[in-house]
């Protein structure tokens, strides 16, 4: 996913000098065509993610648009105030990237586990928030989020994550891609976890289940849209996300569905119950323990619909 | 425009407003009164009919708190009417007690949560040079500020950047919030700190305005350092039972001490 970020931005920075980017000194290998490419769009701040908020704002206030990155927690909750009030509040152009959303630095240990930065993001006035799930959404997002005024939370993965999609999609901010129509059940996905998702499906669809599918990669403004449209067709809404049960993408759909006049789904949000992860493991073997393995997924869907 | 005449007013305007709001940090807005007042008098290059001039000197005020008196020195240079100012804390106002930009022309910058003037006011300095502008970019900051280590993120950044364009003003009255600056969290060495850092650094008297004029104008000899203009100053300047009291950072002035304030700054009461 940064890799195909990456090579977007600098695709888009090549034709719009007012494109910049700022890392907290991160992105070893990874920044190295746009830094090298377009060194006066490109500024290192250190490891200093206040200030590189900070100046992304005041850029941003001078007519850029302006992508922080970094990874984890480090360009989200380590500057959490100088987005709300330098960046949200101001309208100013920043669009943060953070690498390594859930798991993907798993063995890292939980410095490192970005797992409630949906819900923290979200929850700040003025600001969008997308979680692509595959490189194909990486990159019509990056291009989407580049014309969107105001500030932007992009949540990517690592590398090496799988394509969903094959060939083109059709991206809009704040409309869910449905890959799947189903009458039973509706799974609804974000970010990277959608491979994870889509395999879910197959097996639920070969357990003979009629299973609906979206991608909800964008999570602030929600797809209102889109819920509804699975609370009519389906019995069961399943949420599937890398990140905390508590005010992610499950948060959104159950504030959604429950102020839906008429709905009938019954949702199950599965997401990380409690706690933070002190096991040691990488990203796959800590999705596995925490029950966002496809397998895991089937599970947990399984029993909810037993019972409902 | 006469400068003196500007801080005045300022300080009669910040007495009244924080009078009216029963609000705090007239001795914080006593304190930059003339340092505000030079620099909206003479330095700062604005048009009070086109407050996004492309051209014009951003200031930003990073010690948010002391909105009355930025508010006050734009509505005497024509920003907004000066009436509007007696609306400074009241319910459906624009005038929030710590600076803001909504809805109010010349303000570039929100501020109350300290330490995030300077990160801000340096992105624009380089964003400024990179597109080949001239106009400069000041920060007006507190003492007490400079306890937030983002702000030194933000001189590390502008020393290393050479940004030439960007000037920290540090209203220095060494009384912070609940105590002394010395009891508090020592800062001295402090222009010895700033020059360490890598700014070419000027001490001046922030009650003496052409001090400051000298000290906030452009540096005669070409150099690449951003400047940090040190303004040595008196926290609630210009009221005796105000000043170097840690007290008037939070006590409103009612009654009799209202009376009284206005009456040492020149005249009879506003309000």
């Amino acid at each position: 996913m940064r890799d195909e970020f990456i090579r977007t931005l600098t695709d888009i920075a090549k034709n719009n000098r007012n494109v910049m980017l700022i890392t907290g000194d991160l992105g070893f290998g990874v920044l190295t065509k746009f830094w090298t490419e377009l060194p006066a769009q490109f500024v290192n701040a250190g490891v200093a993610e206040q200030n590189m908020t900070g100046l992304a704002a005041g850029m941003a206030l001078e007519g850029k648009t302006v992508f922080t990155y970094s990874i984890a927690n480090f360009p989200t909750l380590r500057c959490l105030e100088q987005i709300r009030n330098d960046a949200c509040y101001h309208g100013a152009a920043v669009k943060i990237v953070a690498i390594g959303g859930g798991f993907a630095y798993g063995s890292l240990g939980i410095t490192h586990h970005a797992t409630e930065d949906i819900a923290i993001m979200r929850a700040l006035p003025d600001i969008t928030v997308v979680a692509p799930g595959d490189p194909v959404e990486v990159a019509a997002a990056t291009r989407a989020i580049c014309k969107l005024p105001g500030t932007c939370y992009l949540r990517l993965g690592r590398g090496g994550e799988p394509h969903v999609h094959q060939g083109e999609i059709q991206f809009t901010v704040g409309k869910a891609i449905r890959l799947f129509t189903g009458s039973d059940i509706a799974i609804i996905a974000t970010g990277g976890i959608l491979k994870q998702a889509v395999d879910a499906r197959e097996a639920l669809k070969a357990a003979g289940l009629d299973v609906a599918l979206y991608s909800m990669h964008t999570v602030k403004p929600l797809d209102r849209e889109a819920i509804a449209e699975a609370a009519r067709t389906a019995k069961l809404i399943v949420t599937v996300e890398e990140h905390s049960v508590v005010g992610g993408l499950g948060g959104a759909v159950a504030e959604t569905l429950a102020q839906l006049p008429g709905a009938k789904a019954i949702l199950k949000i599965i997401g990380l119950e409690a706690g933070f992860s002190s096991v040691v493991g990488d990203q796959d073997y800590l999705r596995g323990i925490y029950g966002l393995s496809a397998k895991s997924i089937v599970r947990s869907v399984m029993q909810t619909w037993k019972i409902i | 425009m006469d400068t003196r005449e500007l801080a005045l007013k300022i300080r009669r305007h910040a007495v009244t407003m924080t009078h009216l709001g029963k609000s705090s940090h007239v001795g914080a807005v006593l304190s930059m009164a003339d340092i505000v007042a030079v620099l909206y008098g003479r330095v700062l290059a604005v048009k009070p009919d086109e407050p996004h001039w492309p051209d014009r000197d951003r200031f930003i005020l990073s010690k948010g708190h002391a909105g009355a008196g930025v508010y006050a020195a734009l509505a005497e240079r024509g920003f907004f009417p000066v009436d509007q100012l007696k609306l400074h804390y009241a319910n459906g106002s624009k005038l929030s007690g710590h600076v803001s930009h909504k809805g109010i022309p010349g303000v570039e910058l929100s501020t109350g949560s300290l330490g995030h003037g300077l990160s801000v006011g340096t992105g624009m300095a380089y964003a400024t040079r990179l597109d080949g502008r001239k106009h400069r970019v000041f920060v007006l900051m507190s003492d007490g500020e400079c306890d937030e280590g983002s702000n030194w993120e933000a001189i590390m950044f502008a020393a290393h950047h050479r940004l030439a364009n960007l000037v920290a003003v540090i209203d220095y009255n060494k009384i912070q919030s609940l105590a002394p600056v010395e009891e508090t969290l020592r800062l001295e060495p402090f222009a010895d700190k700033w020059r360490a850092f890598g700014w070419r650094v000027v001490e001046a008297d922030g009650h003496d305005h052409k001090a400051l004029a000298a000290a906030l104008a452009a540096p005669a000899a070409a150099t690449d350092a951003p400047t940090c203009v040190i303004a040595h100053t008196t926290k609630g300047k210009g009221v005796s039972f105000m000043e170097n009291s840690v007290l008037w950072h939070y006590r409103t002035p009612q009654g009799e001490e209202y009376e009284r304030a206005m009456a040492e700054l020149g005249g009879p009461a506003d309000a």
